[in-house]
């Protein structure tokens, strides 16, 4: 016979204002096996787990349901309370009655009787509830990081000082990200190859890090503690441990007019290239597309030229089995294109700023390529049309965010003190130039930045006009930018000589891609969702997996830092035990009933099902059945509503307990 | 600031049959938001739409249902890797059995909501809601179970009727 305790949660006022939660205790006090129910003010507070605690010495109880938010926000808790009582924590269940009543519903006798309902199911499905050893699980005690940007680099240069082995796997032919492309940071003007590159060569160097570049992830198997990841390091064309990174095949290299993408397609390369000169590796790669070996089988120059031999055009991609414990994501950002319309792109396009045909429109990376000392300009200012220096230039700020029609609703966060910053840096290379903005509001939170924004109107003499530009259109060598300055209610004429569009901040390319290989959620823009937006910032709902950096949502440098350090000290928490505990929702086998199919073999995408001989004493094979790997097993159970003969069931979710809450409705 | 609610005649009961990853979380996200639906949901948790059997929807309209959801994660999306694809295609057959016995599919609803998309579980409840409400309460199942109750009795013509013939 059960004794149920029912305990039902105000939540300060968020259940109480519609649910009448003295009823509900009330009811449930006179369902069918519940011996004891009773609410209070704020269920998860140390008095609320204490109430509890104290009930199931007290009232002898066998079972808890606590009925209030939802068991992803806190039937960890309840389930430690119930543990710490000495009940098994999987015979305590969670009533949503919060999220799925109070907050949903406004009618106050209508939100009570489905309370009652929620709770009553529960109750039924408790009942049902069978004590649940937790499984141990080894764990590998080595982290994977995905993108060797500023995010990837902080978190496995922190995970590798603590003594862990780290994979970093990074897509691009060199890591640095996005920020050693940036000319100097806000708010301080440090120069962001400065800053950046020796992190770099620390991450080289560094004996716990092994880094795999111009690699993706191929495949993701495994769980928490036990991944195994497939890298595919993709064909480079020469031998890394052969070049010496001398560049004299870069030089002879007859292909010299390639964009360079580093440089935002302002500078050229050859087809034999390293990204930008403090690239680690400093390895060259072949870019096999615009290769005249790969395309016409003839040439060959920088393999003649190669000293050391390093250059090797059979070189195929090769695939990298990494087994880790745990994983950090930080693929982080790259700008919307107003020149392109990508497929599938909420943002409907900028017709009124010819859509990026005008050469002299540049967005916001553009121009830190301009700035950059190390740039395609050695830092002059200059217009990509006909090199000259632009005397008058406009930025517009909130080119795709803050757009609710043209599809993208949030804020990139960054560009308002970027814009602010590429005014100082254009003052101090053009004295006699004059920068505009046109700005919506100047979101300018954060450590010394409202004094750096100021900065950039009160000592820089930028001239920020409140407004939006309607149209920008060429008239000879200058471009009208034509907007409204709400301030004063007043049309604005600008002639510029180059605007600057700071454009919307996205997710990378095939961010949903990687997030389908590692089973965690986005959201409609494709950024990574994190398992609590207040209370769980880094990790992902996935157990294992940790966010850090522009992959989650916009966000500047020190806060991508401080997530990856976080993201960090998540893994090495992780880290510090030698055996996991895991949920022992996993699925077992009934072998009086297996018949041996092996229906379930073929639905388990896991491969956790076996085949198991059972024999008689004398040896004798009496039949085969299927064999569920707990270890393997992740809890999906699909197997069990595969089975025909209903012989394998999955622990916590049973027939039983489902049929009881379909029963109690 | 509260609008008087219409009041029906008859409301329906909808049981929501969704997975933790993705519906749930998204229904959870629809209350954080403080989004407004209809009450006659109920939500049953399972960690995968993989492992909803086709027996626990029949035994909800037994209970007495009158609208059923079955909602995961977007293809391609699925914590489990496959296993909405198998639900897929389980209930793609299931759905062709339910018509067959005479079920109005109208009363079933397959739909994919993801843990960002609080809004479309909105929309999702509340459509079914009110297009089962329109559609009255279904009886054909709660006849049976009464009608099998009903038949032990021997006194049944029919039965009457089918002993003679032996």
């Amino acid at each position: 016979m059960s004794r149920i305790g029912v305990f039902i949660c105000h939540c300060g006022e968020n259940i109480s204002r519609t649910v009448d939660v003295e009823q509900v205790a009330a009811q449930a006090a006179l369902m069918p096996g519940v011996a004891f129910a009773v609410d209070y003010k704020y269920m998860c507070s140390d008095p609320g787990q204490n109430l509890v605690k104290n009930a199931i010495t007290e009232h002898r109880l066998t079972h808890v349901v606590v009925a209030a938010c939802s068991p992803r926000m806190h039937e960890r808790t309840f389930r430690k309370a119930v543990e710490q009582a000495g009940l098994n924590p999987f015979l305590c269940e969670m009533a949503n009655i919060r999220e799925h009543c109070s907050w949903v519903h406004e009618d106050r006798e209508e939100a009570t009787d489905k309370a009652i309902e929620i709770v009553g199911m529960l109750v039924e499905r408790v009942k049902k509830n069978r004590v649940l050893p937790t499984i141990t699980v080894p764990v590998t005690k080595r982290a994977l990081v995905i993108g060797g940007g500023i995010a990837g680099i902080q978190a496995a240069l922190d995970i590798a000082d603590a003594g862990h082995q780290v994979v970093l796997v990074e897509r691009e032919p060199s890591i640095g990200g996005h920020m050693a492309q940036l000319s100097e940071t806000f708010p301080t003007l440090d120069c962001s190859q400065c800053i950046m590159t020796p992190k770099m060569v620390d991450v080289a160097n560094h004996p716990n890090i092994t880094l795999h570049t111009y690699s993706e992830i191929e495949q993701v198997d495994g769980y928490i503690g036990n991944f195994q990841i497939t890298v595919r390091k993709k064909a480079r064309s020469v031998d890394e441990h052969k070049c010496t990174g001398c560049g004299v095949c870069m030089t002879k290299c007859p292909q010299k007019k390639i964009p360079n993408s580093f440089d935002c397609n302002l500078g050229t390369r050859t087809a034999i290239y390293v990204p930008f000169p403090q690239a680690v590796p400093n390895v060259p790669v072949i870019d096999r597309e615009n290769c005249t070996m790969f395309k016409s089988g003839k040439c060959g120059v920088c393999q003649k030229a190669c000293g050391p031999g390093a250059v090797d055009f059979e070189q195929q991609d090769q695939l990298i089995v990494e087994p880790v414990g745990a994983i950090v994501v930080s693929t982080g950002f790259e700008l919307y294109r107003i020149t392109e319309k990508t497929k599938g792109s909420p943002i409907k396009g900028y017709g009124e700023f010819g859509h990026g045909k005008i050469p002299d429109v540049i967005d916001g990376m553009t121009f830190e390529r301009l700035a950059s000392a190390s740039g395609p300009t050695g830092g002059k200012i200059q217009r990509p049309s006909d090199g000259k220096e632009p005397k008058q230039v406009v930025f517009i700020q909130c080119v795709g965010s803050r757009s609710r029609e043209k599809g993208i609703s949030y804020c990139s966060k960054v560009c308002c003190m970027y814009t602010a910053k590429h005014t100082m840096l254009y003052h101090h290379k053009v004295h006699d130039g004059q920068a505009y903005v046109f700005f919506m509001d100047a979101r300018v939170p954060g450590k010394s930045y409202d004094e750096f924004w100021r900065r950039a109107i009160e000592d820089e003499e930028a001239v920020y006009i409140r407004g939006m530009v309607s149209r920008l259109y060429q008239k000879g060598d200058k471009i009208v930018v034509m907007g409204s300055d709400i301030s004063v209610g007043v049309q604005v004429e600008i002639e510029a000589d180059l605007v600057v569009l700071a454009t919307a901040v996205q997710p990378q390319k095939g961010a949903d891609l990687l997030a389908q290989k590692l089973g965690i959620s986005y959201d409609k823009y494709n950024f990574y969702s994190e398992a609590h937006a207040k209370l769980r910032p880094v990790e992902c709902a996935t157990a294992g997996i940790y966010l850090a950096g522009a992959c989650q949502g916009p966000k500047d440098i020190p806060d991508t830092v401080s997530q990856a350090s976080a993201a960090a000290a998540k893994v090495m928490t992780l880290f510090a035990k030698d055996k996991l505990e895991r949920e022992p929702i996993v699925a077992r086998v009934k072998e009086s009933g297996c018949v041996g199919c092996f229906a379930c073999k073929k639905v388990c995408a896991y491969g956790a099902i076996e085949e198991k001989e059972i024999r008689d004493r004398q040896g004798n094979l009496v039949k085969v059945v299927a064999y569920v790997n707990p270890g393997v097993c992740a809890g999906c159970g699909t197997c069990q509503a595969t089975c025909p003969s209903k012989s394998v069931e999955l622990d916590g979710y049973t027939d039983e307990q489902i049929v009881a809450m379909i029963e109690a409705l | 600031m509260h609008s008087e609610k219409p009041k029906h005649d008859f409301e329906p009961k909808i049981i929501a049959f969704v997975c933790t990853w993705c519906t749930y979380a998204g229904a959870d996200l629809a209350g954080t938001s403080r989004m407004q639906y209809p009450s006659n949901v109920r939500v049953l948790k399972f960690p995968c739409t993989g492992r909803i059997d086709p027996v626990f929807i029949l035994k909800a309209f037994q209970q007495g249902a009158d609208g059923i959801l079955v909602s995961g994660c977007h293809p391609g999306d699925c914590h489990y890797i496959a296993g909405n694809y198998h639900a897929r295609r389980r209930f793609a057959v299931f759905r062709k059995l339910l018509e067959f016995i005479g079920v109005d599919l109208n009363r079933i609803q397959f739909s994919w909501v993801s843990a960002a998309e609080g809004g479309k579980w909105v929309e999702v409840v509340t459509d079914l809601t009110e297009r089962v409400r329109a559609m009255g309460p279904m009886v054909e199942f709660k006849d049976l179970v009464l009608e099998e109750q009903w038949s032990g009795n021997l006194n049944n013509p029919e039965l009457q009727a089918v002993y003679e013939a032996m």
